[in-house]
């Protein structure tokens, strides 16, 4: 899988070309070209069954797809997984449901993976593992398990683990939709000051207010394809097509 | 709700304080009405079963305790109308050990000394996880060696092996490794690659298709006719292989009920932070999945450990076949009741404690297996 691309353009970190994918006969997306820049902030939007969450589980090939290409971090993702690992790990993903591993310690959630595939020593690896709890503004529940902790405090942690292994890139899916009305923002705080720290973001999320905030261009999707793409402001105040009109007026 | 107006206009909450429970809930006679008189059908059936109870536990009593014999010999057992328990202390050095040689007795003794330290070690958790396991795939080396002999001590045939002895010895081979043998076949059944994928249906299946008295005299009888002549497999060998197959086969498909049972999340989440195939099923879904599966796990090792009395058919004497040839003793005839009662709670005890054990691992919190 792992066929190294020398990117003409190194500031590239994601690119996708003509990538199609089905489930079964079902055609979930359609000829999706996009271009991700390093620190850019992409906010993905759009009704349910569009496609997005499946286009960014493209990313790290928790999906594969089927025609087209797709090049991160300068290698191309084949239908050969041997040697995703090496992807993955330049890739976090922080999912809807935290998927935090329930038998294990917050700080052995967090330190499984640097241990095992970036093998730090366990002393290290467990100071990085406060670290980042503590940026989450969680370091006293390092020792909890996640079923004592509330869903908010549970996506924070998610969030830490994703940032333990030192990635380039971000994906968030849908981090808040499973969240009770009161955590949402507690999660977003802390997505919003990653923002502010240049590292490349994708997130799904109706969350607009943050859209609005962080992101440096927000993407609408509908049935598997990309309609339009802007910054905030105008993608906002000026959507060209009637379908984001339409979708912005319902969830606005 | 108890509120009340401060300074500012807004409206202080202050929840109520619980209360504890009326009296007629908790206590002996809320247990009692709760469990055992709730209503006239089960009023009636809890006295039914007292009255059975009353019927039936004094000449118990009498028979195994009062009127037992307890020293002697067969001829005093005669006189009495009791149980003869005479005879299972005349007989227990071969219910134990069969027809091992009486000078080399302390040998498989030490041996049965050593794995109840070892169980008494995991039941208390005196050693670290790491520990632990390396000594239980350790102890069957030490066992083998013990009652086999070699390394100065003499050999000892197996075929004098036998009784109580030969069971543990059976299924504690057995159990230690059909489970990691069930859990690569579970894994295997669940590839993605289809070569691994039907050869571990094309083991798992047949098996589970077969009764075990099939298997052993597969591996007994059969199992020879296949091979060349010169190549000798011992029987015990061959019936081990026979039961630690057979057991593999059942172990798969509870591993896999318990692999099932793990959400898609956790296989994401743990290919998305860059653990390989063996790192996420040993660190992640594994862990997870053999501690929803342990009840029936724990209740494959007891099913296993009380099939090895099957091995009787292929002329191996455990601990149930050294009972009932007991009872054909000349000088001891018409004590089947007393051998039978003795193997009934020897077997009893040790399943009662695997099952114990395995209850007191699902208690424990996920902090602690």
């Amino acid at each position: 899988m792992t066929s190294t691309h020398s990117s003409r353009d190194s500031n590239v970190v994601i690119e996708m070309t003509d990538v199609n994918k089905w489930y079964g006969t079902f055609h979930v997306l359609k000829d999706i070209n996009l271009k991700v820049n390093r620190g850019e902030r992409i906010v993905i939007c759009g009704p349910s069954g569009s496609g997005k969450s499946t286009l960014i589980r493209c990313i790290n090939s928790l999906e594969q797809h089927q025609k087209g290409s797709i090049i991160v971090g300068g290698t191309r993702l084949t239908s050969n997984l041997k040697g995703i690992e090496e992807v993955r790990r330049e890739v976090g993903m922080v999912f809807q449901d935290f998927n935090l591993f329930p038998h294990m310690s917050v700080i052995e959630n967090l330190t499984l993976a640097p241990i095992f595939v970036r093998e730090l020593p366990q002393k290290e690896a467990e100071e990085l593992a406060l670290h980042f709890l503590k940026r989450v503004r969680i370091e006293e529940q390092a020792y909890k398990y996640p079923g004592q902790l509330s869903g908010g405090q549970q996506q924070r942690v998610a969030i830490a683990r994703a940032l333990c292994m030192n990635p380039n890139i971000l994906l968030f899916d849908e981090p808040t939709s499973a969240l009770d009305p009161e955590m949402i923002k507690e999660v977003l705080d802390v997505m919003i000051e990653l923002a502010e720290e240049n590292i490349t973001m994708i997130c799904v999320t109706h969350e607009m207010g943050f859209a609005r905030t962080v992101a440096n261009r927000i993407i609408f999707m509908d049935e598997g394809e990309i309609v339009e793409e802007n910054e905030p402001e105008a993608f906002f105040n000026n959507p060209q097509y009637d379908r984001t009109r339409f979708f912005l007026s319902q969830i606005l | 709700m108890v509120t009340s107006n401060t300074q500012s206009d807004a409206l202080i909450f202050r929840p109520l304080p619980a209360q504890t429970p009326p009296l007629s809930l908790t206590g002996p006679l809320g247990w009692l009405r709760e469990n055992l008189f709730n209503g006239w059908f089960n009023s009636l059936l809890s006295i039914g079963c007292l009255v059975l109870l009353t019927i039936i536990i004094p000449p118990l009593l009498s028979w195994t305790i009062f009127d037992a014999t307890w020293a002697g010999n067969a001829d005093s057992c005669r006189e009495s109308s009791g149980a003869c328990w005479t005879f299972i202390g005349h007989k227990f050095q071969v219910f134990l050990v069969g027809t091992y040689p009486s000078s080399e007795v302390w040998r498989p003794a030490l041996a049965g000394g050593l794995l109840v330290l070892l169980s008494l070690g995991t039941v208390c958790r005196v050693f670290s996880k790491f520990i632990l396991i390396s000594m239980w795939l350790v102890f069957p080396f030490i066992m083998y060696l013990l009652v086999n002999g070699g390394l100065g001590l003499p050999i000892v045939d197996q075929s004098r092996w036998g009784g109580l002895m030969l069971s543990v010895g059976l299924a504690l081979v057995g159990i230690l490794i059909s489970v990691p043998m069930g859990v690569i076949l579970a894994l295997g059944r669940r590839s993605k690659i289809v070569t691994i994928k039907s050869l571990c249906i094309g083991i798992i299946e047949p098996i589970r298709g077969v009764p075990l008295i099939t298997i052993l005299f597969m591996a007994s009888v059969m199992m020879p006719l296949f091979l060349p002549e010169n190549m000798q497999i011992n029987n015990m060998l061959r019936v081990q292989v026979g039961i630690i197959l057979f057991s593999s086969a059942y172990m798969a498909e509870v591993v896999r009920g318990g692999l099932q049972a793990i959400p898609q999340g956790q296989i994401d989440a743990a290919k998305a932070v860059g653990l390989n195939y063996w790192q996420m099923n040993v660190f992640v879904i594994l862990p997870q999945a053999l501690r929803h599966v342990l009840p029936s796990l724990v209740g494959r090792c007891i099913a296993l450990f009380k099939d090895t009395s099957l091995v009787i058919i292929v002329g191996l004497l455990d601990f149930l076949g050294m009972a009932k040839a007991s009872t054909q003793d000349s000088n001891w005839l018409g004590f089947d009741a007393e051998a039978y009662i003795f193997c009934a709670a020897v077997y009893w005890v040790i399943c009662f404690s695997m099952s114990q054990y395995g209850r007191s691992i699902e208690k424990r919190g996920p902090s602690e297996h």
